[in-house]
């Protein structure tokens, strides 16, 4: 059984830590600090940090000014909020002007659990990756979480980052880095590759591991890096296990399925098959209730990867 | 900047700018005159009176800072920022434009001394509280000025950070609110009325001044008071007229959104005592 670390921990950790030698550093929330962790920097830099109560839009516009101003602002709440609340405001005082603010969204996907769907994101990515000159970024792991927050803070642009609230099996270890657009081959395979962002990484390893022993060669790649993504290692699969399966904690509509299937139909077509919410709200309940739910378990995806490899098969039959 | 608080010369440049502003808009086929020529006067007396700025300085340099909140109001503010030497005024007929330095509404990055790019209303006053929070951080004794409109104030977002910069206690903000009782449907009190507005400032925890934006001392003495209040964001409340300076355009909807003709042009150009 892997470690289990919350992602949105090393993100309060790390964000206070870069602050000790970087003073541009500033955090915003909008009274979630507690949950989102940004807590942890308001103790440690009082006159950084700026709760703007609930109110998201001003969060946003006031991040952006501060980013106009020198900072290097961190603005944190749930990611439906983030995303959607505030979604003209990232849009027009964020992503247009290229302002160097950084969005950190906690609670995303369904693990939010018995909130209910209410604040259950499942399009932040979409909402965020249609905005153009975004970053929009999942890591897997608590590791990763750290590697992306510090790459975040020395890249100047808007940037994306999407963690949630459960604590997720640990994938890599404390030396992982981060870079845009590039994604983290963890398993070569020749029948069939997963690629992955968030817990679904760590769940796609499993399921090759249940498809070996039945002969089924899945590969598995990382793709934190969900815009830019990365081109070459997606078509590289595409080429030599001829099938994909994209998964992620999220709608099928504008995530990391759709940016594969885009980019696949575009270059080199093979079935790509999209796990992911299915244009639904889901429900209250626990979250391992609704990961099952959602067929986002190791049989959820082997399913998935026995029917792209058919999918392959009958295509190269007709 | 050399800058000047004589009135006689203020409303020669005010003139001036007006006749640019209405030049621009007939360029560029379409844009916003009625709320540019409320604004203007108010523009002048900030870019040309008071406000610590220049293009020569770099973007980390201390200086004082505008945003303009209601963004439609561009031509406006690309008048004086041509007027104090941020970019040749050739670029003033390129308004609107494909490619131009100009945006039909303002964006920073691609027009110099445009501090923060606006035009979807309501998100300016948070995006200067922002700016006045990064002044003090730094240490900068620098003042942030903002410019809404009063249609604009009917956006949520305005009043989030008017309970910020309120709650932060921003002494070196200060606001104005271009009170031309406009908006494109129709008179504000029609619309959707925001009075008492004064009242409402107040009760969010500002300092508010009530004053004609069209009279320069009186703009002066506004600003001069609201930067004797340091623990509240200030402000000043500006009574204008839609179209000042147009008879023709005075106090009427239709020019909010509509470029005058050359016709209307002409017309407009000899009543500013412009020589066609």
């Amino acid at each position: 059984m892997a470690e289990m670390l919350a992602l949105r921990d090393y993100y309060g950790k790390t964000v206070t830590e870069l602050a000790k030698t970087n003073k541009d550093i500033v955090v915003l929330d909008a009274d979630l600090s507690g949950s989102t962790r940004t807590s942890t920097f308001a103790k440690a830099f009082p006159e950084r940090f700026f709760n703007m109560g609930v109110a998201e839009q001003d969060m946003i516009g006031t991040a952006a000014g501060l980013a106009a101003g020198g900072k290097i602002p961190f603005a944190s709440t749930f990611a439906i909020f983030a995303s959607g609340r505030a979604w003209e405001q990232v849009r027009q005082a964020v992503g247009y002007p290229h302002q160097n603010v950084k969005v950190i969204a906690t609670h995303g996907g369904i693990t939010v659990g018995p909130d209910g769907p209410s604040h259950q994101a499942g399009e932040d990515i979409a909402l965020m990756r249609a905005i153009p000159g975004m970053a929009v970024i999942m890591p897997a792991d608590a590791h990763e979480t750290a590697a992306v927050i510090r790459w975040a803070a020395a890249y100047v642009g808007p940037v994306y980052i999407r963690l949630t609230r459960d604590k997720f099996p640990v994938v890599f270890n404390e030396s992982k880095t981060f870079t845009p657009g590039k994604g983290d081959q963890l398993k070569k395979g020749t029948d069939v590759t997963f690629v992955a962002c968030g817990l679904m990484t760590s769940i796609a390893l499993e399921a090759a591991a249940l498809l070996e022993k039945e002969g089924i060669s899945a590969g598995v790649i990382n793709m934190a890096s969900i815009k830019p993504i990365d081109h070459a290692l997606v078509l590289q699969a595409a080429a030599e296990s001829g099938a994909l399966v994209a998964a992620e904690e999220h709608s099928v509509i504008g995530g990391l399925g759709s940016a594969v299937a885009e980019l696949v139909a575009e270059n080199n077509p093979v079935p790509v098959i999209r796990v992911g919410i299915q244009d639904e709200y889901i429900s209250s309940g626990a979250p391992e209730e609704l990961l099952e739910a959602c067929g986002f378990t190791a049989t959820g995806l082997a399913d998935a990867a026995r029917r792209a490899v058919q999918l392959k098969k009958q295509a190269a039959s007709r | 900047m050399k800058r000047t608080t004589d009135i006689t010369e203020l409303r020669e440049i005010a003139r001036r700018m007006r006749v640019d502003i209405l030049t621009m808009i007939h360029a560029a086929g379409s844009g916003h005159p009625g709320g540019s020529l409320s604004a203007i006067d108010m523009l002048v007396a900030l870019y040309c009176g008071v406000m610590d700025h220049g293009p020569d300085r770099k973007k980390a340099d201390r200086r004082d800072k505008f945003v303009l909140s209601k963004g439609h109001g561009a031509p406006a503010l690309y008048a004086v920022l041509a007027e104090c030497g941020y970019f040749g005024r050739e670029h003033l007929k390129t308004l609107r434009q494909y490619e131009s330095i100009l945006s039909g509404h303002p964006y920073a990055p691609s027009t110099p001394g445009v501090e923060i790019t606006t035009g979807s209303l309501g998100q300016g006053l948070s995006q200067a509280n922002g700016l006045a929070l990064a002044n003090r951080l730094d240490g900068r004794d620098t003042y942030v000025y903002a410019m809404m409109g009063d249609g604009e104030t009917q956006e949520g977002q305005i009043w989030e950070a008017a309970m910020s910069a309120a709650h932060f206690k921003l002494g070196k903000l200060i606001a104005f609110l271009d009170n031309n009782e406009l908006q494109i449907d129709g008179f504000v009190c029609d619309v959707m009325g925001i009075e008492p507005i004064g009242k409402k400032w107040e009760a969010f925890g500002w300092h508010v001044q009530e004053i004609d934006g069209h009279d320069f001392g009186q703009i002066f003495a506004a600003i001069a008071n609201a930067k004797k209040v340091s623990d509240k964001p200030s402000l000043i409340w500006a009574h204008t007229v839609k179209g000042k300076g147009v008879s023709f355009m005075e106090r009427l909807a239709k020019w909010h959104g509509t470029a005058p003709s050359t016709d209307e042009l002409n017309k407009a150009l000899t009543e500013l005592g412009e020589k066609a």
